[in-house]
Parts: structure tokens; sequence; C-alpha cells
């Protein structure tokens, strides 16, 4: 590691001794993000202040040949911000001022840092909020959001980040500023939001803001089972009604939400269901009539009367993830997605995937959209759980490709999942894919090993193919 | 150490703690950060060295709690950095500097006469009238902290050892004085219990009470805070409630149970202690009001003690008690789950860490526009006062017990506010 030493000395003169982390228990702490199962302790972290102090490190790290990952707040779920042991993290935490909130043209402008639910903070008094709402929105940061796509709860009709996100200012892997906006010609910005790190750093973004809804309606329908909940999920997008979010807990994840916050969700119930319409009042309450009468298989309905009641509703939802530590020492989070009128085949397969392998699943939707968020319980302490628990989060992905669906909805690909791309894509994909990759990145320094399952193109190590690539065989493309 | 370990095994590295810890706030490190600390915790656990670095991120920690409140997965960071701080104590030897500030806090705080004698000297010194605040501060940042923390001493007074139920008895309460409370704040101690007399209750009022132990407790000093439990737990032996007025002791009071779990002479009746323990607040709350409320027109901000929001959860009671008086106002103060730098002793240890959290919470608090700010932790109304002081700016400062005193016996707003 004498290559870090060095850098590290460099990296010292750009940010400051204060803001290089060498120290062998300090780098430990930032081994993993949110997803445990991965760890890589880095070679050095590094806290810098600025986008100039990124684009200094980023070349320190190219003339040297060393690898470097991006981190937010730790709290990805895909092993996105995994560090590189041979390499150096570059951790955003400190860059998190809201530079700006313009709410005459519906934007703001914030670092990278930035907390997700700060930016709604700083927009409210506007009557205004940043629409992307992850489930760790009062802890994930902004550049995460870009990296990921992040998408949330209310994606269904607001849809990602990527529908957010007006600019970035992103430092390249040449160490160059420089500034992706929408407008005329390639959509670079489209490209850069949800490459997972792999195409740069974001040291600025200009978001998108949306306007408060006029009113917010929430209720919560109790189940007999998962089946009915399913079915009035299909009821509700099929007469044409647009919630802002339907979110979908089995019996398993509500049990997990009550110990941890005692959110009171309806006794006995094998399913809730959470719908929230918003928009101008007249619309929503029309709506909101006819989503009771679709729910009409629901035990029970609670609307909530305030905002009190529709944070307690909402308070067990985005809690369940970190909830289910209380009812099981360890779990693995998948993330797929299926066709909605798939739902109730897809639920009693891994239903029976479940027995199976002997191991419980919790199940967490946001139903509207088909984003399947299966909970795979299992103790790492006893011999053999932890493969059976993976073995069946395997065997969930496989279902939802083989309904046509898609290996993740929201949390990304990362480090977790690359195994399973090529499963949804041919090699003639993965490759066309890395070429883009390439062109941002032709040394592929910049978060490398995630997304791809074998690194190909780029020279880093002799792909599974023998020969070129068909595209530059054409004359079609040509390798950076 | 099997119940460490699995203290520690119900961390699932979320991150929902990251935004409510000051360290973290502060300075955006994972190592200062709840979750950091726990992995850094988990390595110790494992075999893994001791070093100052790490002790460094352990004693940075200002105990608030706010992470435990954060928690979706219910880890007890308070339980795990009580324990690795008296390991620390333990395990790692101090340079002698640190050794000598520690020996001299916990040989002065914990015992009321000996904070009493030290107001004598204060008072000199202020007599002296000489700024000597700019070279304290460079001798020793600490002792200038304590200086800036240390309010004009106030008249001693004694209280007896029962105060007898105004009208109707509607129940026989222990009080608890505290040290601080006790020497700095006697005016908080006569309004808790001219307030518990006045909505029915004689107060028992020991004489042999001492500290709680709290602040032993809370920087791992583990077997001078079990002698002082074991002094109160006797003290209040004979009382079925335990009414306390500062946050932090009560909290202390609260987890005898769980600091004596382990020892059979004493388990038995520390849980009893804790179970019978209730903040002024919460116990009024529980008891419901029957003195009449009279008018006290003032817009207050109230602040949230993290010994009593994050460690006992009691966050409503007292903005009912003081919205149940007519005329006035609660006014919310932003970022309220930040701990405002105080934190036991960590003001004396770690000025300049507390001195930028209480420049935050004192912004926080002018921007309110408030008359009066409410704390219910001595700790914290010197800190806040600091912190305003600091700025140039004057809030009058005051207890939920003086609010509700000056209420029920109808001392007027003026008269009330010109007093402080």
């Amino acid at each position: 590691m004498a290559r870090l030493d060095g850098l590290a000395g460099r990296l010292r003169e750009i940010v400051g001794a204060e803001s290089v982390i060498t120290d062998p228990a300090e780098l430990r702490t930032y081994d993993c993000d949110g997803l445990t199962y991965h760890r890589a302790t880095p070679g050095i972290v590094v806290l810098p202040d600025t986008a100039e102090q990124i684009a200094a490190i980023v070349r320190a790290c190219a003339a040297d040949g060393v690898p470097y990952v991006a981190r937010g707040s730790g709290t990805g779920l895909s092993g996105g911000a995994l560090p590189r042991t041979d390499g150096v993290l570059i951790v955003t935490s400190r860059m998190r001022r809201v530079l700006a909130v313009d709410a005459a043209n519906q934007r703001a402008i914030v670092e990278p840092g930035v907390i997700n639910l700060d930016v709604t903070r700083a927009a409210r008094p506007y009557g205004y909020y940043f629409a992307p709402d992850p489930s760790s929105q009062q802890v994930c940061s902004i550049g995460g959001n870009v990296a990921e796509n992040s998408g949330g709860a209310h994606c269904l009709k607001y849809g990602f980040t990527v529908n957010h996100v007006l600019a970035c200012e992103v430092v390249t892997p040449d160490g160059e500023i420089v500034e992706l906006a929408e407008g005329p010609g390639y959509d670079l910005l489209g490209a850069f939001v949800g490459s997972e790190g792999t195409l740069g750093i974001t040291t600025k973004v200009t978001v998108r803001l949306t306007r408060l809804p006029e009113t917010v309606q929430t209720l919560l329908a109790g189940f007999d089972t998962i089946e009915r909940a399913g079915e009035a999920v299909s009821a509700i997008i099929a007469a044409g009604v647009v919630p802002a979010a339907i979110e979908m807990m089995d019996a398993l994840s509500i049990e997990a939400a009550e110990a941890a916050v005692r959110c009171g969700y309806p006794p006995g119930a094998g399913a809730v269901l959470i719908v929230e319409l918003d928009g101008p009042a007249s619309e929503v309450d029309a709506q909101f009539a006819r989503v009771k009468e679709l729910c009409g298989e629901a035990f029970e309905i609670r609307v909530a009367a305030d905002d009190t009641e529709r944070g307690l509703i909402w308070r067990g939802r985005k809690s369940a993830f970190a909830a289910v530590g209380r009812i099981s020492p360890d779990y693995i989070v998948q993330d797929g997605v299926i066709p909605r009128t798939t739902l109730p085949e897809v639920l009693a397969r891994i239903d029976a995937l479940a027995r199976e392998h002997g191991v419980r699943v919790a199940n967490v939707f946001h139903a509207g959209d088909g984003n399947l968020h299966p909970l795979v319980l299992f103790d790492g302490a006893e011999p053999g759980a932890g493969e059976r628990a993976e073995e069946v989060s395997g065997r969930i992905i496989d279902l939802c490709i083989e309904h046509g669906g898609s290996i993740t909805g929201e949390h990304g690909v990362g480090i977790d999942k690359a195994k399973y791309m090529p499963r949804m894509f041919t090699d003639e994909d993965l490759d066309t894919m890395q070429m883009v990759r390439c062109a941002f990145d032709p040394a592929g320094l910049c978060n490398p090993g995630k997304v791809y399952p074998t690194p190909r193109l780029c020279g880093e190590v002799p792909g599974r193919r023998t020969g070129v690539h068909p595209l530059v065989e054409s004359g079609k493309a040509d390798l950076f | 150490m099997e119940e460490f370990r699995e203290l520690l095994d119900d961390c699932v590295h979320c991150g929902f703690c990251l935004p409510t810890c000051p360290t973290y706030v502060l300075w955006g490190e994972e190592m200062d950060s709840p979750r950091g600390r726990i992995h850094l915790m988990d390595q110790l656990e494992r075999g893994g060295p001791l070093t100052a670095s790490t002790v460094e991120h352990f004693d940075r920690c200002l105990g608030c709690m706010a992470c435990v409140t954060a928690c979706p997965s219910g880890v007890r960071y308070d339980r795990l950095i009580e324990m690795t701080r008296a390991r620390v104590e333990d395990d790692h030897p101090r340079s002698r500097g640190e050794r000598l500030l520690r020996e001299a806090i916990f040989a002065v705080f914990p015992y009321p006469r000996r904070l009493r004698a030290l107001r004598g000297p204060l008072r000199a010194y202020r007599r002296l009238n000489l700024d000597l605040a700019p070279l304290l501060e460079r001798l020793s940042p600490t002792l200038a902290a304590m200086e800036r923390l240390t309010p004009p001493p106030a008249r001693h007074v004694r209280l007896p050892e029962r105060v007898a139920a105004r009208g109707e008895r509607r129940a026989v309460v222990g009080m608890l004085t505290g040290c601080v409370q006790r020497e700095f704040f006697p005016g908080v101690n006569s309004a808790t219990a001219r307030v518990l007399a006045m909505e029915g209750c004689d107060v028992v009022i020991p004489k042999g009470q001492g500290c709680c132990g709290a602040l032993s407790l809370h920087t791992g000093r583990d077997e001078e805070a079990r002698a002082f439990a074991r002094a109160t737990i006797e003290a209040f032996a004979d009382v079925d409630v335990v009414v306390v007025n500062a946050a932090g002791c009560g909290s202390a009071m609260k987890d005898y149970g769980a600091v004596f779990a382990g020892d059979q002479e004493w388990a038995g009746r520390a849980a009893e202690l804790s179970a019978k323990t209730r903040d002024l607040a919460e116990f009024l709350a529980e008891l419901g009001p029957r003195a009449t409320r009279h008018p006290l027109e003032l817009a207050v901000a109230y602040h949230d003690a993290c010994h009593l929001a994050h460690a006992q959860g009691v966050r409503a009671q007292p903005r009912r008690l003081l919205g149940g008086i007519p005329g006035l106002e609660v006014r919310e103060v932003a970022d309220p789950e930040i701990c405002c730098g105080s934190a036991g002793v960590y003001n004396l240890l770690r000025p300049e860490a507390a001195g930028e959290l209480g420049e935050r919470k004192a912004r926080n608090v002018t921007a309110t526009g408030a008359d009066l700010l409410v704390a219910a932790n001595p700790g914290c109304t010197l800190q806040i006062t600091t912190a305003l002081h600091r700025r140039g700016e004057h809030i009058p400062v005051a207890h939920t017990a003086e609010v509700l005193d000056a209420s029920i016996r109808g001392i007027g707003k003026e008269s009330f506010i010109s007093r402080r």
C-alpha cells in the first residue's frame, strides 16, 4: 500500500490533514453502506468541502491509477458505495449546504451531501417540496439519490429522482468540473442520473421543486388476505385513479413495524394497504370516495383526520425495513419489479419458496407500480441460514424476471445484484452499456466493480468474449 | 459480555441515527455518529485494540440519546455507550491533565456542600469585576467554561423535610433535590415543592439524600455511580413515588434497574426505585390539574432536554401543562431533537464542541421571538443562557415548575419576568 501512503500525503495537501482518514479503526467504520452483507475497508477516506477539492482528489487518484468510490450518507441497499480496499472513499457528508431556493422558478440548488428531507424543509416555507421520497429520506443524501435514481412511495404519481433533477455539476473521471443539464442534444443528464457512481461524482444538484398539494387524503385499509389487498390495488388502477401512493404490507412486516413504532395498524390484518391521494380538493374528494368503494373487501378502513394521523400511518411503512431488526437478527432486503397484474401469483410463489427453504419472508411493496420489497429473514448465527436466505432472495429475483419484471426497482444494482445482470441482459447488452461507461471513464477507476458482473472492454480484466464486440467490428462504435 | 454482543447485533446499519446526532451534525464523520461508534464498539468486542483515537470518538459522544429516539430497530445505544465508557475508564490510561480534570469535576459536582463552597470564590471572582475571561480562556478553556456557566450566586434555601398538601390530599410523594439544582437553582426546588403541595400532594424531602449518580453513570464511573445510587435508593425507601425535576437525574434513576441487573442484593430494590421515579411534568400530567391557574400572558419557547425527551419520552406533558395556563402560548424551537451541548459534564470536558452546539441552540431559541425560555434541566439552562449571553442576547429562563408556580400563585407576568 505504499502507493496509497504517497496519495494520502497529496490528499492532505488538497483538503487538509483533518479531512483525510487513515487510522485503521476509523477506516473500518466506513466498510459498508446500508447493506452490511458486503464489506470492504477503504484504503483512505477523504471528506472534501468543495467541488474543486473533489476534482483535485480525482486527478490525484487518476495520476496514481487508484480507484475511488463516492459516498453520501451510506444508506444504499445494493452496496453501490462499497469502498475499495485499494482505493479512496470520497465522502460528501460535509457538503450539505442548500445553496439556493428559487421558488419562482420551482428549483433549488443543493450540494450532494444535503439530506433529501432537508430540501423539502427548505422549500416548504415557499409552498413547495422535493417529491422523491425514499424511505430513508430523513438521512439519505441527494448525491446518493442522483447516483441510484432513487424512488419512493410517491413515485407512482411523481416519478423517480431523474424526473426531478434539472442539472448536475459533475466531476468527471478526468477531474474536470462540467455541468450536465436538460436541454437540446444528447440527454447526458439522463445517462448520469442512476449511473450508480460509475460515470463521475456530482458536486451540485439543481432539483425541481413540486408545489405542495392543495389537499392530501390518506387511508389505511386492513384486509384478511394479501390476495384481497392485491385485487383492490388492481381495481383502483383499473378505475383510472392515479394515487400519489399505494403501499402494501403483509402480516409479518406489520408485526415488525408494530414492534418498532407502535403504529396501531388494524389488528389481525393479513395485509394493509396505504392509499394516498393528493391534488386539488375537488378532484381528491371525488376520487377518494371511489377508492373507499374499491377497498370494499377491507374489514377496516381508517382515514387520517390530520397530519399527525397521516404521519403515524406512514411511520409504520417508512420504518418497515429497519423495524424488521426487531423480529429477526438478520435479513436481506430484496428489491424487484413485476407487472402489477401478476402480484397475486408471484406472492403465492414467494410464499411457497419460503416454506420450501424454511425461512420467513416479510413483504412490503410499492403496490401501485409493482415494486416488491421482500425481506428475507434469517439468523446469521445459525449455520447455513445465511446461504438459504441468499438462495431464496435470488430465486425471488428469478421469479421477477420470469414474470417479465426487473431485478431492481429503485435500490440499484451496485455490487449486490451485478451477478443477476446476465439473467436479464445478454452479453451484447452488457457490453453496449459498458461502452457508454468507458466513454466517461476509460481507465475504469470510478466506482469499479459495480453494476457489471464481468468488467470488459475497458481492458480491466479479460472478458469472456473472444474477438471484438459486434458494434466495434461493424464500425458502429469504437473503444476509448 | 453476552448482553453487550446482543445489544450490538440489534443495529442494522440503516443510518437513521445520523442526522439526529449532534457530533455528526457538527463534523459529518462516520466515527462521530452513533452508527460509527457502534461499529467501533463492535471492533472492540471482537478483540480490536482500544486506541487513543477510538477513545476520543467515544468521549466525543454527548450521550444525548437522540439516536435512541430515531432508531427504528430499537438499538439501546444508551446502554451500549454506558457499558463502553465503563470499559474505557477501566482499560484506558488517561493523561495526567485529563485525569486531574475529571477528578476535580467529580470531587465537586456530585456534592452539594462542596458546590456551595465553590460559590464563595466565584462570587469573589465576579466582584473583582476584572475581565479575566480571555486570560482564563487561554490558560484553560475548561475553567473558562465553568466560570461562564456559573450563575450569580443565589440565596441558599433550606426546604423542610415535609411540606403538607393544600386541601384534600391526593398523594404522598418523595422529592429529589439534586446537586446543581439545589445549589444553583434553589428557586426551582421551592417552586416544585409548592406546586406539588398546591396540587394536593404531601411532599417528603428526605434530609439524607445526596447525588443520584447521574453524572458519574453517564461518564463511565460505574463504581461511584452505584454507590450514589444505593444511597438514593435508601433515602427514598419509604415513599411510593419519587418526583424529580432535573431531567438527567430522573433518567439515571429510571435506569437503576438496568444498572443493578446482575446484582443479587440490589437488583430488586433498584428496579423498584426505577419504577416509582417520575419526572415532575410526567407526574403532574398523570395526576391532573386541580389548583386554579391564573393568566400569564407570555410567549414561551419550550426546550426539550435530551434526558427528558429522548431518555424518558417526556415531550407532550410539559407542553400540555404550560399550554394549560391561560394566556400562555407555547412556541417550538427548531431542531428540537439536537442537544444544546450541555450533556452532563460534557461542556466542561469539551467546551469547544459544546460551544458550537450551544450557539446553534441559542440561534434557534432567539428565532422563536419568545419572552421566556423554559427548560427542565439545570445543565441545559446554564448552557443556553451562556450561549445567548455570548451572542449578546438575553432571554429570561425558567423551569416548568417555576412557570406553573407563578400561574397558580397568581404572580403576574411583569413581576415573574423581572425576577429572572
